[in-house]
């Protein structure tokens, strides 16, 4: 737009070139994250989130790591039946007398000793009952061999897929509600109506989506770093190695996931006039956050209620990961997948932003959902 | 010149503005008067575009006002709206940047805006900290941050204390004077007779008188004389065709029944001694104001 005749006398610059869409969306977003990591409560939230994470990871590798031996005492002539068994702690005492009293004393869980009259020629020797786990160590068993080779232990299992749904649970949450307050923020304090005569609608909903989710994306990249240098440090890398390609699918599902959810907590957020009354909209958008978490949790071990929740977008970056890491999705499933959830986001920017444009100077009371929906 | 051409706007059975017509000229402060909920602030939303009129049209030099142009306006909302949470210098260089500014040029603007609206000191303070006044002041530097080539201000005296008034009209009045058209309503009509160029008076949704200022307190002067003479002024009374309403010695407020009465009187006083003065008595813009209202 050229400025006519006077009015340079008061600008000491020519009129500044239109921002751009993008330009715009992503001046909204960085005041977004500006505004969050200002915000001490934000704050302090994420560094007990990852405190949590990275005990968890400490605990677990404590208990799985020091598994305490087995206390035996044996004598120089049963010495070589315990020889090369893992997790023993063996005393050797000179006679079958020395031994028993440690047994008696309770200083070990059993004494080992010779008897030529039992086929293996040693005779277990304990206190009043009798030690299960170490007479399973020293029980001779067949070889077996899995046909499902890459099947998970079932307790891992289920940590593994409750670990994917709290924390998609809780960054879903805390970005999602995030998105709609600050919407409602705007609306309240009326200085959306100043914002929309400098910036299109659109941009303005497409920079606090942007903004929440790089919050929210940066806030699952820590964790996952955090969990994977914990791993490391506790020497489970085992455990990172099965673990390493769903967490990686976790992250590509969050970010689209979230988009598809930031797109409807804003709009449902618009349509509301006070943040006291954002519950009143935006309860079926928290219900679609909070049904994965629950299935997870329930139906962690039923492979058909995993195989709906992998394709469902809004539960599918937690379903799929779950099954990756239980090795029961094909290579294509995730594609399919994430195929099926963009399209979804896709179409839900749309009707949010919609809902967003229809609902945003609606001020007073709570817009009708046909009044958002229709124009 | 921005002008509104038979605006109207209706809220189910209610018509906030009813073929609404008025010039806002560049250069010009044009005052934008009326009663609670007489469509001030309805007609400023529809300008801005935050509102859809129901038919009637808003131009620019003509134009139709496109998303583009309105950008290039400084709008100053009714209910004020600011981020309660951001600092105020960090809030009008956001608004500055989101109208294209750099951030240094942002930045310059905001700090030179602060300063002229004497809020200088106040620049790091978030705004839920600033008193009412300041708040205000925030405001308006926020509708002027952009530098903008036509200014809608809504209400922009109410809360301020007499000198803070006193600033923004300066700052206002350079706009004008830089070839700005330049909008606002108010309730204080002594503040927007002393401000104003023209004068756009609606009540009911519709505009009752609309022109420039003098224009306007010429047309609804009521044929009214004042008169001051060194001498008694006493003979007034017995001229043929005059009223006297208030008599004091040597002043006198009177009215005719035509111009030519008028001069007469005027010869007549001339005649009789020295005249320290002689005037039609103009209304003031709150009795306008009651005469087109009512």
């Amino acid at each position: 737009m050229t400025t006519t005749n006077t009015t340079h006398a008061l600008h000491d610059a020519a009129t500044p070139a239109t921002p751009s869409f993008l330009q715009s969306s992503w001046l909204v977003a960085e005041r977004e994250v500006r505004m969050k990591l200002r915000s001490k409560a934000f704050l302090i939230s994420t560094g007990i989130l990852m405190l949590v994470v990275l005990g968890s990871i400490l605990i677990g590798g404590l208990v799985g790591g020091n598994e305490e031996a087995t206390k035996v005492a044996v004598t120089g002539d049963s010495a070589a039946a315990v020889q090369g068994q893992q997790g023993l702690d063996v005393t050797e005492v000179a006679t079958a007398e020395e031994a028993e009293a440690l047994v008696r004393a309770g200083d070990v869980v059993a004494a080992i000793l010779p008897d030529d009259s039992t086929a293996l020629g040693i005779i277990v020797v304990a206190d009043s009952e009798t030690p299960t786990g170490l007479l399973q160590q020293l029980s001779i068993t067949p070889p077996v061999a899995l046909l499902d080779g890459d099947a998970q232990n079932p307790f891992l299992a289920y940590l593994v897929a409750i670990a994917f749904g709290v924390v998609f649970f809780a960054s879903a949450m805390t970005f999602g509600s995030t998105i709609a307050q600050s919407v409602v923020e705007e609306k309240q304090t009326r200085v959306v109506e100043i914002l929309m005569s400098a910036v299109p609608v659109r941009a303005l909903l497409a920079g606090k989506v942007l903004g929440n989710s790089i919050l929210a994306f940066g806030q699952i990249a820590m964790i996952t770093a955090l969990a994977i240098i914990g791993l490391t440090i506790t020497g489970q890398s085992e455990l990172l190695s099965v673990l390493g390609a769903p967490v990686l699918w976790f992250v590509v599902f969050f970010v689209l996931g979230f988009v598809l959810l930031a797109a409807l907590f804003a709009a449902t957020g618009s349509m509301v006039s006070r943040v006291e009354d954002i519950g009143s909209t935006t309860t079926p958008v928290t219900m679609l956050v909070m049904i994965p978490y629950f299935l997870v949790i329930f139906f962690y071990d039923n492979p058909v209620v995993l195989g709906i929740m992998s394709y469902v977008p809004f539960s599918a970056p937690v379903g799929m990961p779950v099954r990756l890491f239980l090795g029961d999705a094909q290579w294509w499933e995730p594609l399919l997948s994430l195929v099926i959830l963009a399209v979804t986001a896709l179409g839900t920017i749309v009707l949010g932003s919609k809902i967003y444009e229809n609902s945003l100077l609606k001020l007073g009371g709570t817009v009708k959902w046909r009044d958002a929906l229709t124009h | 010149m921005l002008t509104l051409t038979d605006v109207t706007k209706t809220y189910g059975s209610r018509r906030a503005l009813d073929a609404v017509s008025f010039d806002v000229a560049p250069g010009r402060m044009t005052g934008f008067v009326g009663g609670n909920g007489a469509g001030k602030t309805t007609a400023m939303r529809i300008i801005l575009g935050v509102l859809s009129s129901d038919s009637g049209s808003v131009t620019l030099d003509g134009r139709p006002l496109s998303a583009e142009a309105r950008r290039r306006f400084g709008y100053m909302p009714e209910e004020r709206g600011l981020y309660p949470k951001m600092k105020v210098e960090e809030q009008l260089v956001y608004l500055a940047r989101l109208h294209g500014f750099t951030a240094s040029a942002a930045q310059k603007k905001a700090e030179r805006l602060l300063d002229r609206l004497g809020l200088g000191e106040r620049r790091g303070d978030l705004v839920e900290s600033l008193s009412l006044g300041n708040q205000q002041r925030a405001q308006i530097a926020a509708s002027l941050v952009h530098e903008p080539d036509v200014l809608v201000l809504d209400e922009p005296f109410s809360g301020l204390d007499p000198m803070a008034v006193d600033t923004v009209v300066g700052v206002l009045s350079d706009y004008a004077a830089a070839g700005i058209p330049v909008l606002f309503s108010s309730h204080q009509l002594d503040i927007v007779e002393r401000l104003c160029d023209d004068l756009v008076i609606i009540a009911g949704g519709q505009i009752r008188a609309n022109g420039p200022r003098e224009q306007l307190r010429e047309q609804y002067s009521s044929r009214r004389y004042e008169l001051h003479v060194a001498g008694d002024a006493g003979w007034v009374r017995e001229v043929p065709g005059v009223t006297v309403v208030d008599f004091h010695g040597g002043d006198t407020i009177f009215e005719v029944d035509s111009e030519d009465t008028a001069q007469a009187v005027l010869r007549d006083a001339v005649a009789r001694g020295p005249v320290t003065s002689y005037s039609r008595q103009r209304p003031s813009l709150a009795q306008i104001f009651k005469e087109v209202v009512a």
